[in-house]
């Protein structure tokens, strides 16, 4: 056991590889701004559950709302409304975080003003079958955008394009890749990865990675 | 014997990096003592784990590139952004430990009495199960009549060159670079298509058993285009590596 | 993102299961395609490890490890074996 371990931590079960580390920046650099037990990377890694959907813009829409009642845009109309450059720090499950990444997108704000909707719970539903629930207080209030840009770029399909969602204050896989509609909901049921053992909730300053957690 | 190797239980060991060959300016073999080997299978992969002082695990798998009863050997590709393969091939040395589990995998396997005849088609570092299922062809003294198509970028990316320059008697080995050819050079220079496929392959009627292993894209292209010529599915074993072939 | 395949988690499967996988016969249970294990669509670079049916992409497997425990679902197979 490495002097300096706090007591009552674990020892490493594993043999210790001579000479590996992985990749990580100075924390020093970014005080404060690295949730716990998070490593910063200037990669952007990729990560998916499945095939990356490709879905052409003139069948793209987006919409918000209730079930039966939701209002939609197609991707003309989404272009056209208010957008907002932002950069944030987004924090991966998997335990890499990214710091000041830059991105373009209408504010949830907007599209729930626009929508004339309330509620307290939303699934968002992506091409390809994925879903993640997300209290609406955490999307409103500046907290989320459906983003569309990256880096100055439109959003590469990998990373979500045509448009994802974006919630930094939450663990990264609440800020779904393929966003096609926010549907408000009375109850918090949970998404693709909730259903797997994941945190119904996912604050990173809290740790909450896994139920329970 | 091979039966009882699939039924053990698979359990993490420390094994020694007993030597480390250089293959390519990016590839590295390294060969292992393995305190608890069972033996192994030609094709059969292990899997690796690196845990650092924070107690930070990360974990591969790797093809073994050695035939059963040589000792144990992988091969690892180094790739640039990768987090585990420049551990492996530029700061791992002889004598460091090494925490493994293996032999895995019963379903990209060859042995002698599956027959022939053979096509192995490696993309890259798909090259490395394939190598392991030719030592074991010629250990054994099958005749099964081999083709084996590489594709590599250049000539410098490719693995094993001089032990695949002298092949054994019945084992035929067609190269394709798909970036740049040597001056001179009068093999195949793009990726491998139905059209190279239709050149090179065993025909359908001969009922082969093909062996295609690499990066994704190039196993389903080639998989695919060995299905419509004819090869029924279950006689077309595959692995696929990932867009890079692992990390 | 490319998918790799079932070969890739023989090591996950046998830990799992105890016994060796790869060459298993699977159904997926929306679509019917039967496949061996070493053939269906692996995603490994997610929070958890997902595997899909190659017919028609649906979540057949998922492992999720959750501190030092590997969750497993298995509801979108109709067999597995």
């Amino acid at each position: 056991m490495s002097p300096g371990l706090p007591w009552g931590k674990m020892a490493v079960m594993s043999p210790v590889s001579r000479g590996f580390h992985r990749r990580r920046q100075d924390p020093a650099e970014n005080a404060g701004r690295v949730p716990p037990g998070q490593y910063v990377t200037k990669d952007f890694p990729v990560l998916s559950a499945g095939p990356t959907p490709h879905t052409a813009l003139d069948r793209w829409t987006f919409s918000i709302g209730r079930s039966g009642q939701q209002k939609t845009w197609s991707w003309a109309e989404f272009r056209a409304l208010p957008t907002q450059d932002v950069t944030v720090d987004i924090h991966c499950v998997t335990k890499w975080s990214k710091l000041d990444t830059a991105w373009q997108g209408v504010s949830v704000d907007t599209l729930l003003d626009l929508a004339g909707h309330d509620g307290p719970f939303a699934m968002a539903h992506c091409d390809g079958g994925y879903t993640t629930n997300v209290p609406v207080a955490d999307l409103t209030g500046g907290k989320a955008w459906v983003a569309y840009a990256y880096d100055g770029q439109p959003l590469a399909a990998e990373h979500g394009g045509p448009a994802r969602l974006l919630v930094p204050h939450l663990y990264f896989w609440k800020s779904a890749k393929w966003v096609r509609s926010l549907e408000l909901r009375d109850t918090n049921d949970p998404g693709f990865w909730e259903n797997y053992g994941y945190h119904i909730y996912g604050d990173p300053w809290r740790e909450q990675r896994y139920a329970g957690d | 014997m091979a039966g009882t190797a699939l039924r053990r239980r698979l359990t993490w060991q420390v094994a020694k990096v007993s030597a480390v060959t250089v293959e390519t300016a990016s590839v590295r073999t390294l060969t292992l003592d393995v305190p608890d080997w069972p033996g192994h299978q030609a094709g059969q992969h292990l899997d690796i784990r690196l845990t650092d002082e924070d107690g930070y695990v990360a974990e591969r798998s790797y093809s073994i590139a050695s035939a059963p009863g040589e000792p144990v050997a992988i091969t690892v590709e180094r790739l640039d952004d990768g987090e585990v393969s420049p551990y492996l091939t530029d700061e791992l040395r002889t004598g460091d430990d090494l925490e493994l589990r293996g032999p895995i995998g019963g379903y990209f396997v060859w042995e002698p009495e599956n027959g022939g005849p053979l096509l192995l088609l490696a993309g890259g570092s798909g090259i490395v199960p394939l190598r392991s299922i030719l030592r074991h062809r010629e250990r054994t003294g099958s005749t099964v009549p081999v083709r084996l198509l590489y594709s590599s970028r250049t000539l410098n990316d490719v693995i094993y060159r001089a032990e695949l320059d002298q092949p054994p008697s019945g084992v035929e080995v067609i190269h394709t670079l798909t970036r740049s050819q040597p001056p001179g050079w009068s093999g195949y220079a793009r990726r491998a298509d139905a059209a190279l496929l239709a050149e090179v392959a065993w025909p359908a009627a001969a009922m082969p058993l093909a062996y295609v292993c690499g990066p994704t894209s190039f196993v389903e292209a080639v998989s695919q285009a060995l299905v419509q010529s004819g090869y029924p599915p279950e006689r077309v074993k595959t692995e696929r590596f990932g867009a890079t072939g692992g990390t | 993102m490319e998918a790799v395949d079932g070969n890739a988690i023989g090591g996950l499967l046998q830990e799992v299961f105890g016994i060796e996988m790869t060459d298993a016969a699977s159904v997926c249970e929306s679509c019917g395609a039967d496949r061996q294990v070493a053939e269906l669509a692996v995603y490994l670079r997610a929070p958890g490890t997902v595997v899909r049916c190659r017919s028609c992409d649906s979540v057949l497997m998922v492992f999720v490890k959750i501190h030092d425990l590997t969750c497993v679902d298995l509801l979108g197979l109709a067999a597995l074996g």
